[in-house]
């Protein structure tokens, strides 16, 4: 039965209709990928026997002729979505024990679509990071590796997890939630999509906040179709989410018709620094290619304030986590470590629960939001983000698209860059200004490094039109021709 | 009415702002559905968003919104058609987000203003600088356990609306009569219930003085969270002494909260200006600004009722009552409601005159509020009734009034139960002063010599004869006419 690991979600889908196969066979194959991979530490915590029971049904919801949009189709859940009756951690120790007794409202459309949950996925603790390591539970490992070099690699963070899980083939589909690149880094660093959607267009109810202004939730899948397939149940207007949009969700799969003709795509000069990565320059020439190949019109633009948008990113995000963060005090659920006083015990429960990252971006976010400072730093970053918000304006007047590399370089060592917040964070450079823009991104495996690491390219385009995205991206993904990993391979 | 310290050196005023925490009536919570009743078990209206549990989100109750839109307007106020609404990050173990969301530089209510009627006949204008929405916390309770602190996180997220005034105040009467006015607004609005004993309206004051004449404003303190009119007066008096003193005897005041401690009527520190929280306001991410437009204000102004100023004024032009008078009847709807049953086709003076004079101090001493009087407005009118048809005395009536507030009866029950009408016929009156003249032959004597003043002696003898039934006006011409030589 391994082979069913081998399908796309798309392929499963379509197996399951025919009767290929059953769900319970389908989710069995991933239960024991998901154990022969436990190396990978990509999940934080796995449901086996919750995923049978649900296949049973799942199988029994076909026979009745009830079968939802995602009946029968294992996925990964990245932790950060809180699941009703299972354990969710944000990664964080100061969540211990901390199960909802709610489903946040993205889960609980996939799960009324009949898709079921192999197990919650590792990230960086509360989506804090760039590569995994920031998890209370271990970082998860790339199932990439270089030629000739066994170390393990990061998977990219912080939806590392769910990233590392698809790529080797534990799960068909994951969800993952990109704040400033947290779907499209790992995805590219783990060669499989990732797909950042308007922001609005995922409800973020139930969602662990990191940065609530930027938080949005997306699809990882080894394909742009299961992408397509996948954000189409995950989206959708919700009432218990004020910032969450009352836009129709489009049949994003219908919009894969492979003609992109006459679209206009971009490429932004800021995005080509002096010493770029000389891999990712040339693979970005080769997407470059194949969109003229596919007959789009390629054009040169500018966004000006693009390098502004990773200080303006690491104002407004640790601001707004500053507060996010509040409400792990010890008081009502998860870690408690007991004090002398009502500060003590504070003070003592979240120097306990928050590791290193998560304590550095409360202190920049207190500090930038402290009187004598709001003025400098986050009220001008506010500012700076509505110039770079114009900038894309001004550039979707004249491109439906825009096409970049989506990391600055491909997967790292663990620990190569644990001591360096900075460069951590230059991971994000170029995913970072599409999250303060709110527009919609996605990351397509394309090519691989000269060390044989999986590198992708971004295309971005105007708020709510994912369905360009999806167009283009499937006829990038088709022109690279991309081959992932084969079951629990090497790369 | 002026209120100024005499102190060694100086005469002193004393400036007095106040920021009023009122509860906004309503079903369900600011930003979610829990519900809000006064009373109920601990922790049994919480919902998860109440409750600061990881990923909830809050959504605005467009009721609160529509509670104060109409407050403001209730005040005579600017109304924002843009506010934001604004974390305000402290940690406190009732603040379970960690946060409270209010509104800060953009508040949904503007400047507005509040006229006070003063007892001395004299009229203050007080500013009001903003109205804004915001969430309460919940309770801490520390005396239940001797090391323990219990949390009910049933106020947490009940919507709160912050009125703050200008200085405007500079006696501790003006800071009662604002207070008492504000809450006479919101009731009639039916934007809160006033009811400072239940928590659902706090007041903060803040307090400074300057000698007489002195421009500009000194430092002044917070007196925070009084929970009664008399308590916020008594703080004011106190705390204003207490900076005469400080200032008298050479010292500074320095910016500070203080707490109001009504055992012993003394004001004292809780923390100073260097301990203040730096609350780190910064716009809430998870909610959009609040926009409306001209129409949905215009469509709450169309239903607001009549205010008590506006209602006053009505008292004096339609009923011709006193400005004192009309004042008393409209503090409460209750009460003016009440007065224009009795008044109705009837003498409005009168009317007023018996629910001002009798009905109020009678329910005074019973402590109960108009609507659970014993005497409805239709008896009371009632009782009127029979004194303008010459039924029953007004001496009569006020015994009637008596049993009609111990049985809860209508008057013509009363009266004719108890055979009160009045004795207006000739023959009985007649006869009672007969009876009164026999018994009493040197009294008849003395005053057919001259003694003019045993006139009352005899009518007050002749009301006992007759119960107190006799008509007053017939007795008298009776009685002079029997008495003269």
């Amino acid at each position: 039965m391994t082979e069913l690991t081998q399908l796309t979600l798309s392929e499963a889908r379509d197996g399951l209709r025919k009767g290929d196969f059953s769900a319970v066979e389908l989710t069995q194959a991933h239960i024991k990928s998901m154990e022969t991979n436990r190396d990978l530490n990509v999940f934080i915590t796995e449901v086996p026997g919750l995923a049978i029971e649900r296949a049973k049904e799942a199988d029994h919801n076909r026979s009745h002729g009830k079968a939802g949009a995602l009946e029968g189709l294992p996925l990964g859940i990245k932790d950060l979505f809180c699941t009703e009756g299972i354990l969710t951690t944000a990664a964080s120790h100061i969540l211990d024990g901390f199960t909802p007794p709610y489903e946040s409202t993205v889960t609980a459309n996939l799960k009324a679509a009949g898709a079921i949950t192999l197990g919650k996925t590792n990230l960086d603790e509360f989506a804090m990071g760039s590569s995994n390591e920031s998890s209370y539970y271990g970082a998860a490992h790339n199932p990439w590796k270089r030629k000739g070099d066994p170390r393990y690699l990061v998977p990219g963070g912080s939806s590392g997890g769910s990233a590392a899980a698809v790529a080797a083939h534990t799960c068909l589909g994951a969800i993952g939630t990109d704040t400033g690149g947290s779907i499209r880094q790992p995805a590219s660093f783990c060669g499989v999509v990732g797909m950042k959607p308007t922001y609005g267009r995922c409800s973020r109810w139930g969602v662990v906040a990191f940065s609530s202004s930027l938080d949005q939730a997306g699809p990882m899948t080894r394909t742009v179709r299961d992408s397509a397939i996948l954000l189409a149940v995950m989206a959708g207007h919700d009432a218990k989410d004020s910032t969450s949009a009352d836009m129709p969700v489009p049949d994003f799969e219908a919009a894969l018709s492979g003609d992109i003709k006459g679209l206009r795509i971009g490429l932004p000069c800021e995005y080509r620094p002096d010493g770029l990565n000389s891999d990712i320059a040339a693979l970005w020439d080769k997407g470059v290619g194949w969109l003229k190949d596919a007959g789009a019109e390629v054009v040169d633009i500018s966004l000006p304030h693009t390098k502004y948008a990773l200080p303006t990113y690491y104002i407004v995000a640790p601001a707004e986590a500053s507060a996010n963060l509040a409400r792990y005090d010890g008081v009502r659920f998860g870690l408690r470590i007991e004090g002398e006083s009502l500060d003590d015990m504070y003070a003592k429960t979240r120097a306990a629960g928050f590791g290193a990252e998560v304590k550095r971006r409360i202190l920049i976010g207190t500090y930038a939001l402290s009187a004598g400072y709001y003025d400098a730093y986050y009220l001008k970053a506010q500012k700076v983000r509505q110039l770079i918000h114009q900038d894309f304006v001004s550039a979707f007047e004249n491109v439906d698209a825009i096409l970049t590399p989506t990391t600055p370089s491909s997967a790292f060592p663990i620990g190569e860059n644990s001591d360096d917040p900075i460069s951590m964070y230059l991971n994000d450079v170029f995913t970072v200004p599409a999250s303060l823009a709110g527009i919609p991104g996605i990351s397509i495996p394309a090519g691989l490094s000269s060390d044989g690491l999986p590198l992708g390219l971004q295309l971005l385009s105007k708020r709510w039109d994912e369905e360009t995205l999806f167009r283009v991206a499937g006829v990038l993904e088709e022109a690279a021709g991309f081959s992932g990993l084969s079951i629990g391979g090497e790369g | 009415m002026t209120f100024l310290i005499k102190g060694e050196t100086e005469t002193w005023e004393v400036v007095i702002g106040l920021e009023v925490h009122a509860q906004v009536t309503s079903e369900a919570k600011l930003f979610s559905g829990a519900p809000t009743y006064f009373g109920a078990d601990p922790n049994s209206q919480v919902s998860f968003v109440d409750a600061g549990m990881p990923g909830m989100l809050p959504v605005i109750n467009e009721i609160c919104v529509e509670q104060a839109v109409r407050t403001g307007l209730g005040l005579k106020a600017q109304i924002n058609n843009r506010s934001v609404f604004s974390r305000k990050n402290y940690f406190y173990a009732d603040l379970p987000q960690g946060y409270q969301i209010s509104q800060f530089d953009l508040p949904i209510v503007g400047k507005g203003t509040i006229v006070l009627d003063m007892p001395d006949g004299v009229s203050r204008e007080i500013g009001i600088e903003r109205l804004h929405l915001e969430q309460d916390a919940g309770k801490s309770i520390h005396d239940l356990h001797p090391s323990k602190t219990f949390i009910d996180l049933n106020r947490s997220g009940v919507a709160l609306m912050e009125i703050v005034s200008d200085p405007d105040m500079r006696s501790p009467e003006e800071a009662g009569a604002y207070l008492r006015k504000l809450r006479s607004i919101l009731r009639y609005l039916g934007t809160c219930n006033g009811n400072m004993d239940e928590g659902s309206m706090r007041c903060d004051a803040n307090v400074s003085v300057r000698p007489q004449g002195e421009e500009g404003l000194r430092t002044r303190c917070e007196i925070k969270n009084v929970n009664s009119i008399r308590f916020v007066m008594q703080a004011i008096e106190y705390e204003a002494r207490r900076h005469v003193d400080v200032y008298e005897s050479g010292g500074e005041i320095s910016q500070e909260t203080r707490q109001y401690d009504s055992n012993n009527g003394e004001t004292r520190s809780m923390r100073s200006k260097e301990m203040a929280h730096d609350y780190r306001y910064f716009p809430d991410p998870d909610l959009l600004p609040l926009v409306f437009d001209d129409d949905y204000v215009a469509s709450i102004k169309a239903t607001l009722p009549e205010l008590p100023d506006e209602k006053k004024e009505r008292f004096i032009s339609e009923y011709g009552l006193t400005a004192y008078d009309a004042g008393v009847l409209v503090v409460e709807r209750e009460t003016s409601v009440y007065f224009e049953d009795v008044a109705k086709d009837r003498d409005p003076k009168a009317a007023a005159n018996w629910v001002i004079s009798n009905l109020f101090g009678a329910l005074n001493k019973m402590g109960i509020s108009i609507t659970d009087s014993p005497i409805t407005a239709d008896n009371l009118g009632k009782l009127i009734d029979l004194i303008t048809d010459n039924t029953i005395s007004g001496r009569i009536a006020k015994d009637v009034f008596e049993i009609m507030l111990e049985e809860g009866k209508g008057p013509d029950a009363i009266v004719e139960e108890k055979g009160l009408k009045q004795i207006t016929d000739t023959g009985p009156i007649e006869d009672a002063i007969g009876q009164v003249m026999a018994d009493n032959p040197g009294k008849v004597e003395e005053y057919r010599g001259g003694k003019d003043k045993l006139i009352g002696w005899f009518v007050g003898q002749v009301m006992k004869q007759t119960g107190g039934k006799a008509n007053p006006g017939k007795l008298n011409e009776l009685l002079q006419k029997k008495l003269a030589p």
